[in-house]
């Protein structure tokens, strides 16, 4: 378990102040100047060493993208830009961050924006979240009449400025490039990659866009050193990291623990352990609704972390621990997600635009058994036709759950349509509506 | 240059290509719907997915630059499929999701036939529908009397968003709501307020944005389809004349780099119901105040009486804005044998003289060299409603960025930025001895409003003086441009259809007593003055038709085979397409069976051997679609003339865009049209 001394968010339940005066006391915006000091290789590096991976859930090395950005600006100003549109269902850690350790935040967005020669910053907040933008904002205001950030922050001589920037509540507002549209004030469709943000992103301007809590971690790595947050979790899973777990647990909670702690250990430990037991587990969504769901037997003993659950064909994702006793219909549940996935799809790019609708279609028909058990192949078909195909991730983030589903659950869904032809119905399965 | 193999040919390709491009290059046919040349890519449709070497998923052609490509792990040159089994899949699969929420209503639908959609279910389809569940259904959305929305047929490609925001510069098209309930609409149900709206038909792949005239009316494949060459404003847009039968059902436009890229104007594409309506098909002759049916030969009889007892210095002729150019040559030829010197193809006054060198009446600096000018100085004309065509290269230009526009005249909207100068003589007199400026390629573009008033000429001066100062004239480069109106009138001026020696000018030949005879040849844009005895011959009962005393009724531009000389100095061939109705008969012919009888009997027997005339006369209308460049000596010749200026500000020719000729007159679309456009203006100034 991770001692709390090892904790960054120390204040992740908001007992607390929230305050700088409070942040300061736990140790924000110390040395900050220092750190600055050391230059933007040292903190690009140091950052690489940490092997700190995104935690927005793609989990693509942190300090590696910063180094991406142009080292001379070539005339155009660079944009640090913080994804807090934090909507994926399960997920809830960056709230926490925003609203009650805003500081560790507002300190990370000046030592990135300074590793990548940015004097700009945008927090794009999401639209849901007021009281953490007034939270936030209030910090900055802090922060701004401390002299920490704005003109010569923290007195290194560099400038830096931060701005709030309130989201209208789309899902897909939190992938990167349709987050830079929204940003830029128009509709949020995402862009083609290439290129990518780090040559052409905020107004045509090389910008990088960062999770909320890879940002906020930094302050910390650098202060206490990549080699300490190295030591935690697997190799090339390193760090903490902030487990939001949902669901049929006791005590469902955000926290703060090691990376690749097992999964018996972190719902044991923080959650007081599976409602009815162990035995009454039925599967777990490890890393938010996007993932493919994983059934008990295979989840039990593994280690939260990227490397471990990609190789069970899921993935760790934000860390939004979604755990689901037998209780659970699990057609339905994905058949659920399915839909949240057909209300968000921008409607930009032809795969995701049709087959989310047609997934979650013939999902809910299953979750009623009104269907035909060739069709379960006709949706796997159809999900696969949508994944990696689209511009962007939401198809697959839609198309995941999906397969999950079937390479899992088949059985279930199976059963659903044997019961539902078992008794005899009167509106039938439609036939092709031509 | 970039290699890179594609299906195991290996082809060398400039690196700012993209994939879909270099696949072109290597003779793979690749399928797309929302990719367009002219359009910006939005990579949105997802049919032209290929399969990149170490890429883990299917890129998009359309978007991926060969650049982007990257080598192989030991510098292997980056390896394309477009024909594996990964981008088989992906084509079904796409194609698949565009057919589900698709209706199945090709029979009745007025793409059918031309549809991308269609060719390309053939072509890369899966056989079957496997979609059980209800399709989806879009409400249909009014975007104004031309287009026919049928949105239930969307694939939602945005070509029409793309081509309203890029090209027209109207942003009035967009997609509401996300997902599957996106809608392309204008939002609020208005008309579009371009004049270009046409274009999305053609652009729309599927049937969802049709030609709501011609809703109905064909199947593309009962069209006889003739090139040919549009005449309702100077630019000389190539179209194509789709006919069934006697009736032109629908015009379309030809790609012409150098002209039209492949656009054409509203006024273009719906006029065809003006040549059907209104139509002269029998000559007619005035009897005690009322026109009456007549034969050809009475009628030309009773000409023949008239010149005769006019005499030649009593006779004279005015030439309309659509006449082609062996028409012109024709009646030249015809005032020359019977030795009057009244002949006047400039019906507005247009203070333009053939004798001042070809170089002051061309538009120099040539459409197609908008795109290479860094600026740009409108004088008195308003493009955007004289040439909407050339305006959207302007606007091409514009978006390119580095390109200054100044504007003297009019301050209308249109569709890009530019710098306000001033209203007229004053503000151009301050340009007369400028200096020189720090610009490579300047166009002075000078519209039809500085020349068709009395002190045209002295303008036409000015303009010179000040374009030479300015630098726009220089080695290889002449950007002394004018935007002309009328389809006819520099093919007249090249054959020289201007007063001879002693010869009266059309406003001259329109007062009171100054002529007995006056040949009206499609002029319908001048009011002659009573006393004179009008001979009218042209295709629509027009104002000239009405003060007619005899009508000879004559061909469309559809119904005659004809060359046409463009702004540019370009001469085109426009093709028949149809015949004309009743006994009209085409102008040329026309006017040699009356010489015949005026016993001044012009030595064409052929429109072939009037060709051979015309261009033993005039060799540079011989050579077809192209420019033979005006001397750039005799713009600096004209800037020394000068003369006196008046302080009227510069008013554009055509107020209503829509009505500028018979034709569209005659046109119930084009009506509609200009009254929706009238009301707009209302509104707006309410």
């Amino acid at each position: 378990m991770l001692a709390d001394k090892d904790r960054i968010f120390q204040n992740l339940y908001g007992q607390h102040d929230w305050g700088l005066e409070g942040a300061r006391k736990r140790g924000a915006w110390d040395g900050t100047k220092g750190i600055l000091e050391k230059g933007r290789d040292w903190i690009i590096n140091e950052m690489k060493n940490s092997g700190l991976r995104g935690r927005g859930g793609a989990g693509f090395p942190t300090g590696l993208k910063w180094s991406f950005m142009p080292k001379q600006s070539d005339g155009r100003p660079h944009y640090l830009i913080v994804n807090a549109d934090e909507s994926e269902p399960g997920t809830c850690k960056d709230r926490e961050i925003m609203r009650h350790d805003p500081h560790l935040l507002i300190e990370g967005c000046l030592i990135a924006g300074f590793a990548m020669g940015a004097n700009a910053g945008y927090i794009y907040i999401r639209g849901e979240y007021i009281r953490e933008r007034e939270v936030l904002q209030a910090a900055i205001d802090q922060a701004y009449d401390a002299k920490l950030i704005g003109k010569n922050a923290c007195g290194s001589g560099f400038d830096f400025d931060l701005y709030v920037h309130h989201g209208a509540g789309a899902y897909i507002c939190g992938e990167e490039t349709a987050l830079l549209e929204s940003l830029e004030g128009k509709k949020g469709l995402p862009r083609l990659k290439p290129p990518f943000p780090a040559n052409v992103g905020l107004y045509g301007c090389p910008s990088t866009v960062n999770n909320v809590e890879s940002i906020a971690v930094a302050p910390d790595i650098l202060r206490r050193g990549a080699a300490w947050f190295a030591g935690f979790g697997r190799p090339n899973n390193a760090g903490t990291k902030l487990f939001c777990i949902s669901g049929h647990v006791n005590n469902p909670c955000n926290v703060e623990e090691a990376m690749s702690i097992p999964f018996r250990e972190l719902i044991d430990r923080h959650c007081g352990g599976v409602r009815g037991g162990w035995d009454n587990l039925l599967a777990c969504i490890p890393g938010g609704s996007s993932v493919p769901v994983v059934p008990a037997k295979q989840i039990i003993d593994c280690p939260m972390d990227f490397d471990a659950l990609k190789e069970l064909k899921s993935g760790l994702g934000t860390a939004a621990v979604i755990v689901m006793d037998k209780s659970t219909d699990i057609v339905r549940a994905i058949a659920r997600i399915s839909y949240f996935y057909k209300h968000e799809s921008c409607g930009q790019c032809t795969p995701c635009r049709e087959g989310t609708g047609w997934m979650w279609r013939v999902l809910n028909r299953m979750a009623e058994g009104r269907a035909h058990k060739k069709e379960i192949d006709l949706l796997l078909d159809v999900a696969n036709q949508v994944e990696g195909h689209t511009i962007c991730a939401l198809g697959d983030a839609a198309a995941w759950p999906v397969q999950g589903l079937i390479r899992h659950f088949r059985h279930e869904i199976e059963q659903r349509i044997d019961a539902y032809s078992a008794h005899p119905h009167s509106d039938s399965v439609r036939v092709a509506a031509e | 240059m970039a290699k890179l193999i594609i299906d195991g040919q290996e082809v060398d390709v400039p690196p700012e290509y993209t994939l879909l491009q270099a696949c072109e290059a290597a003779g793979a046919e690749i399928p797309r719907f929302c990719f367009h040349e002219r359009l910006s890519i939005a990579g949105n449709c997802r049919m032209c997915l290929v399969e990149l070497k170490g890429s883990p998923k299917p890129v998009a052609s359309c978007a991926w630059a060969v650049r982007d490509c990257r080598p192989g792990p030991n510098g292997e040159t980056p390896v394309v499929n477009t024909k594996s089994l990964m981008v088989k899949k992906a084509r079904e699969g796409v194609m698949e999701f565009l057919l589900i929420n698709h209706p199945l209503d090709c029979p009745i639908c007025d793409q059918g036939g031309e549809c991308d959609l269609q060719d390309q279910a053939m072509a890369y389809g899966m056989d079957k529908s496997r979609y059980v569940e209800n399709k989806r259904a879009v409400e249909d959305k009014y975007i104004g009397p031309l287009v026919k929305t049928i949105m239930t047929r969307c694939i939602h490609c945005t070509r029409c968003v793309r081509f309203a925001t890029e090209v027209a510069g109207v942003p009035e098209l967009g997609a509401i709501g996300r997902g599957e309930d996106m809608e392309i609409t204008t939002y609020l149900e208005h008309a579009m307020k371009s004049e270009l709206q046409g274009n999305v038909i053609d652009l729309c792949p599927v049937g969802a944005l049709t030609s709501k005239p011609y809703a109905f009316q064909a199947r593309p494949w009962e069209l006889i389809k003739t090139e040919s060459i549009d005449v309702m404003d100077a630019v000389g847009s190539n179209i194509r004349v789709d006919t069934r039968g006697r009736e032109v059902l629908r015009i379309l436009p030809r790609t012409n780099e150098n002209v039209n890229e492949e656009w054409i104007s509203d006024k273009t594409r719906f006029v065809w119901d003006g040549l059907r309506t209104q139509r002269l098909d029998k000559p007619y002759i005035r009897e005690n105040g009322k026109l009456r049916i007549a034969t050809w030969s009475e009628a030309f009889a009773a000409i023949a009486a008239r010149v005769k007892r006019a005499g030649p210095d009593k006779t004279g002729a005015i030439l309309g804005d659509l006449v082609s150019t062996e028409e012109a040559f024709a009646i030249k030829d015809l005032m020359t044998r019977l030795g009057s010197a009244n002949i006047d193809c400039r019906q507005d006054g247009a203070a333009l003289d053939p004798s001042l060198g070809r170089a002051s009446y061309l538009f120099n600096a040539t459409i197609a060299g908008i795109e290479e000018a860094d600026g740009l100085m409108i004088i008195g004309a308003n493009p955007r409603r004289e040439a909407p065509v050339l305006n959207a290269r302007i606007r091409k230009r514009w978006r390119a960025g580095d390109f200054k526009i100044g504007v003297i005249g009019e301050q209308a909207d249109l569709s890009y930025d530019y710098t306000y100068l001033g209203a007229g003589p004053e503000t151009l007199a301050t340009f007369a001895d400028h200096k020189e400026a720090k610009l490579q390629k300047q166009i002075w573009l000078i519209g039809q409003g500085v020349l068709a008033r009395p002190d045209g000429a002295a303008l036409l001066s000015m303009v010179a003086k000040a374009a030479v100062s300015a630098g726009a004239l220089k080695d290889g480069w002449n950007g002394f441009s004018v935007l002309h109106t009328a389809a006819g009138r520099v093919g007249a001026l090249d054959v020289g259809a201007v007063p001879g020696k002693g010869g009266k000018t059309a406003a001259e030949m329109a007062k009171k007593k100054a002529l007995d005879v006056v040949f009206l040849l499609g002029a319908d844009e001048i009011e002659i003055e009573p006393g004179a005895f009008i001979v009218y011959m042209g295709t629509h009962g027009d104002r000239g038709a009405h003060r007619a005393d005899v009508i000879l009724p004559g061909a469309a531009y559809t119904e005659k085979s004809a060359i046409y000389v463009n702004t540019e100095g370009r001469p085109q061939l426009a093709n028949r397409g149809a015949f004309p109705p009743g006994d009209a008969r085409e102008d040329w012919a026309i006017l040699r069976a009356l010489s015949d009888v005026m016993g001044v009997k012009l030595p064409y027997d052929s429109l072939a051997d009037l060709r051979r005339s015309l261009v033993a006369a005039h060799p540079h209308i011989g050579k077809l679609d192209q420019i033979v460049p005006a001397d750039a000596g005799d713009v600096k010749k004209l800037a020394s003339l000068g003369g006196k200026t008046e302080k009227t500000p510069f008013k554009s020719p055509v107020s209503d865009f829509y009505l500028t000729n018979p034709i569209a007159r005659a046109s119930a679309t084009m009506a509609e049209c200009s009254a929706l456009a009238a009301g707009k203006a209302r509104e707006a100034a309410e």
